[in-house]
């Protein structure tokens, strides 16, 4: 009797789904025909007609907006795997601080991660990039022509970074960290005490202790809240709009201001978006795997 | 004689004001075996664990092996300490994601630097020891309490220590299989190890301790031979402890 109750409120759910999205699916229709634009790629192909001041492949305005959404994406993943790549290693020396023995460390990294996790990112992005950068002087730091921090962006061996890449892989970087520091902890101190009293016991340091038999246990309670993190950092990327770096999300508004061409353009930026983020969840699963096998039985 | 451990009325205080430790001294000499006993939340456990630093202490003075620690945590000279003395838990503690025989040469390898072939040979050696050597290549999850108990002794044993701990080393074990802990932990003792165990094993304490350290409430209440406590131990609160431990 409970089970013919269960199948039948799950048919009307079902029933009351489907309508909502045949709601939905009638609306753009409706407003598709009203716009007069129709649902096509055709465009694609037209010129952009727009500048853009970062480009990882050469790009004029004459070229497609296809090629315009390519770029964006390349500045979007340079910007996204940069900054998945600071904010982990600054993710894990905040978690160590913070688990660590050394107080003045540990009082550090609490108030930084208290600072950066209760702020909202837009505003640490603002912050990041109006008065971290534009506020700086023309010759804020210049260390013999090897590195060179002003207003215009950071100059570092000869690799010039504009003050909106750098302020947004800052701003992105920071406010991850705060996470992953937090999701480190989570894990270490998972681990039981007495795999700590085990190691010190037996004359390994603590460094080693860390890597030996530390890390390996706490690694598997790590890697899914790590990944949620770097779903979150692919998704915040997009406010680069806000400081006027040229990301996907960008580029994909200026197209529809052009072209009216909201709908097809919010399905390219869903697309892509989703297939980045299932590429970064089955890369992190493979590792998950990988390490839990080799983890095996415990 | 040699004297391998020589405290010096050292004290513990927690927070509360609750002495964990007060003022406890104490003596064990080269080749002898101390067991401490005393109703749970006496101290034994802090006591027997300030011996490698893995508890501080508030006062006082502790020698082993000729390296004096006091109340100022002095990492160097407990690192010293920890790579000549072992130490066996009541939860054995042995690392889950490294098989048996990793577990053991862990140590040699990392503290010891010695070389793999070395490390591997004593390891196998020691499990042999043990009588588990067919348990190498398995994970601790694949073996019973007893056997992981000896796979802890016999990692403890890696660094070749001239002391041995033991905080209640068969308190986590199934009755039938707390024999097999013993009976190796006896072979060490005739092998002339200096030990220390924390226990309440009677029979174990019976045969194979030289002295017994009874403490209450962080206090060491008598220390005698094994044969006067057992059959007329001076202290009122040391004869109810073993009245209550015979019921």
């Amino acid at each position: 009797m409970k089970g013919d109750k269960i199948i039948f409120f799950q048919i009307i759910i079902i029933l009351l789904l489907i309508c909502l999205f045949g709601f939905l699916i009638n609306n753009l229709i409706i407003n598709l025909i009203r716009t007069d634009l129709g649902f096509n790629f055709s465009w694609l192909l037209k010129p952009a007609s727009f500048a853009l001041a970062e480009h990882a492949l050469p790009y004029s305005p004459s070229d497609s907006y296809a090629w315009a959404l390519l770029i964006g994406w390349l500045n979007s993943l340079k910007v996204i795997f940069v900054s998945l790549f600071l904010s982990t290693i600054l993710g894990i020396i905040i978690g160590l601080s913070r688990t660590g023995n050394n107080v003045l460390l540990k009082i550090i990294s609490s108030f930084y991660i208290t600072i950066i996790r209760q702020t909202p990112l837009l505003l640490q992005l603002m912050f990041w990039y109006f008065v971290g950068f534009l506020g700086l002087k023309n010759n804020f730091i210049n260390f013999t022509n090897l590195l060179k921090i002003n207003n215009q962006g950071i100059e570092f061996l000869g690799l010039s970074l504009t003050s909106e890449f750098s302020a947004l892989i800052i701003g992105l970087s920071v406010f991850t960290s705060a996470f992953i520091a937090e999701v480190i902890r989570g894990g270490i101190i998972s681990v039981p005490k007495g795999q700590w009293e085990s190691f010190r016991s037996l004359g390994l340091s603590e460094r080693n202790g860390l890597i030996r038999v530390i890390i390996p246990q706490a690694l598997p309670a790590i890697i899914p809240g790590l990944t949620s993190q770097y779903l979150n950092l692919a998704k915040n990327s997009t406010l680069a709009i806000a400081i006027g770096y040229s990301d996907i999300y960008a580029i994909n508004d200026t197209i529809i201001n052009q072209t009216g061409r909201a709908i097809e353009c919010f399905i390219i930026l869903l697309l892509t978006f989703l297939i980045l983020n299932l590429l970064i969840t089955n890369l992190m699963e493979t590792i998950n795997k990988f390490i839990n096998k080799k983890n095996f039985l415990y | 004689m040699n004297t391998i451990i020589k405290v010096k009325n050292i004290s513990k205080s927690y927070s509360r004001g609750l002495l964990a430790l007060d003022n406890v001294s104490l003596k064990v000499n080269q080749g002898k075996v101390l067991v401490i006993m005393g109703p749970s939340g006496s101290g034994k456990s802090t006591l027997i664990r300030t011996f490698n630093g893995l508890e501080t202490f508030d006062a006082g003075e502790i020698d082993i092996l000729g390296i004096k620690i006091n109340s100022n945590y002095d990492e160097r000279r407990i690192q010293k300490i920890r790579k000549r003395v072992g130490m066996v838990f009541q939860q054995f503690n042995l690392f889950p994601h490294l098989s048996i025989l990793d577990n053991i040469t862990l140590a040699p390898l990392n503290v010891q630097k010695r070389t793999r072939i070395d490390a591997e040979e004593f390891g196998m050696y020691l499990l042999n020891q043990m009588g588990i050597s067919m348990h190498a290549g398995k994970y601790p999850s694949q073996l019973s309490g007893g056997e992981q108990q000896r796979v802890a002794i016999a990692r403890a044993l890696a660094l070749k220590p001239e002391l041995l701990l033991f905080d209640e080393p068969t308190s986590a074990l199934d009755p039938e299989r707390i024999n097999e802990v013993l009976d190796v932990m006896r072979k060490l003792a005739q092998d002339g190890m200096t030990m220390v165990v924390v226990t309440h094993e009677i029979n174990f304490a019976k045969d194979v301790s030289d002295q017994i350290l009874f403490m209450d409430s962080g206090k060491v209440i008598e220390t005698s031979t094994p044969d006067i406590f057992f059959s007329n131990a001076k202290h009122e609160r040391s004869r109810k402890f073993l009245n209550q431990l015979d019921k």
